[in-house]
């Protein structure tokens, strides 16, 4: 898995937005990370405890809030979750459509001091 | 903000492969300024993604100019397959990354003859999982799945399944030998990506090769009158 790169991206997303507010360190990360994505939660923190001492998010914490996919059905446009590998829509079993959210992976915001 | 102790909270909303994304999308409009079909071909390791790159090149020789970008975690065995036919082909190492990025594809690029190509295969590296975060500027996701992978693939790794525009079920001449229900994966990975284009090939035989080789030439021309 790529989890290290990856959370070297946010650890630097992070750092420059705190500079940027003038902040002396952080406290909190807040992420959101879409069901779609591939992303493990225990694997970015495993990553964030190695790779951010020493610097300023140090000592922070992780909060990760999970996205469920919301797909928007191609027939007859009715919004649903799709269960795992079933994406029937429910009200008339066409298969799959747009994809709404599930595939989010972003730094929401950062608690500072 | 500079109180000591006072805890603040500042939004950032930055998406976490932005950086990324912004150069997938600069390759991406390179491509299509030279009007490039651009293929990201993804595959377990041993899946054939090498062996389909070859069989293409060989079926379109004459039609198609293909240029190869080959991803791999080091050493230089498959670009110097590819290239003993004379195509023009660069070798990307990721010294230990397990997929390729933006940044990785841009320096590639730089180094391919563009006015000379229609048609730019990416190998990217063997792997179903890391290499469907990373755009990397192509027009088309392509997967192979092999038979000895078994036809129970798409449960493990449904994210690729559902992120490609095309699956080539590769070594199909040894669904005589192996337990392998080709209706049961078709009929799974139709019902999660409804307008996928699958196609059963053999790159040992050459078995159904001329239907990919088909599609893939309808798509560069495309790409062409674009």
């Amino acid at each position: 898995m790529h989890e290290l790169s990856i959370t070297q991206n946010i650890l630097s997303i992070v750092i420059k937005h705190a500079k940027k507010a003038q902040a002396q360190r952080v406290t909190g990360i807040n992420l959101v990370v879409g069901e779609l994505t591939g992303f493990v939660d225990d694997s970015i923190q495993f990553y964030f405890d190695m790779l951010s001492p020493g610097s300023m998010a140090e000592g922070a914490r992780l909060n990760i809030e999970r996205i469920p996919a919301r797909v928007r059905c191609r027939a007859c446009a009715r919004e649903f979750a799709p269960q795992g590998m079933n994406w029937a829509c429910p009200q008339c079993a066409a298969i799959g459509g747009e994809v709404l959210s599930g595939r989010e992976f972003s730094v929401k915001s950062i608690e500072v001091e | 903000m500079r109180d000591m102790g006072k805890t603040t909270q500042v939004p950032v909303v930055q998406g976490i492969l932005s950086a990324n994304d912004e150069i997938a999308l600069q390759n991406q409009a390179l491509l299509r300024q030279h009007r490039i079909l651009t293929v990201n071909l993804m595959a377990s390791p041993g899946a054939g993604k090498t062996s389909l790159i070859l069989r293409s090149i060989e079926a379109l020789r004459t039609r198609l100019r293909i240029g190869v970008v080959e991803g791999d975690i080091a050493s230089s065995v498959d670009a110097d397959r590819v290239a003993a036919g004379g195509t023009a082909v660069v070798q990307i190492n990721t010294g230990g990354q397990c997929h390729l990025d933006a940044p990785m594809v841009r320096r590639a690029l730089a180094t391919l003859p563009l006015p000379e190509l229609d048609v730019i295969i990416i190998e990217n590296v063997g792997n179903l999982i890391c290499p469907v975060d990373f755009h990397l500027g192509e027009d088309l996701n392509v997967m192979i799945a092999s038979v000895p992978e078994g036809d129970d693939k798409p449960y493990k790794y449904p994210g690729i399944f559902t992120a490609v525009d095309a699956i080539v079920i590769n070594k199909v001449d040894l669904l005589p030998y192996l337990r392998f229900d080709m209706q049961a994966l078709r009929k799974l990975v139709l019902g999660m990506n409804p307008d996928v284009r699958v196609f059963a090939v053999s790159c040992e035989s050459g078995a159904g090769i001329e239907e990919w080789t088909q599609w893939l030439e309808q798509q560069a021309t495309t790409k062409r009158q674009a």
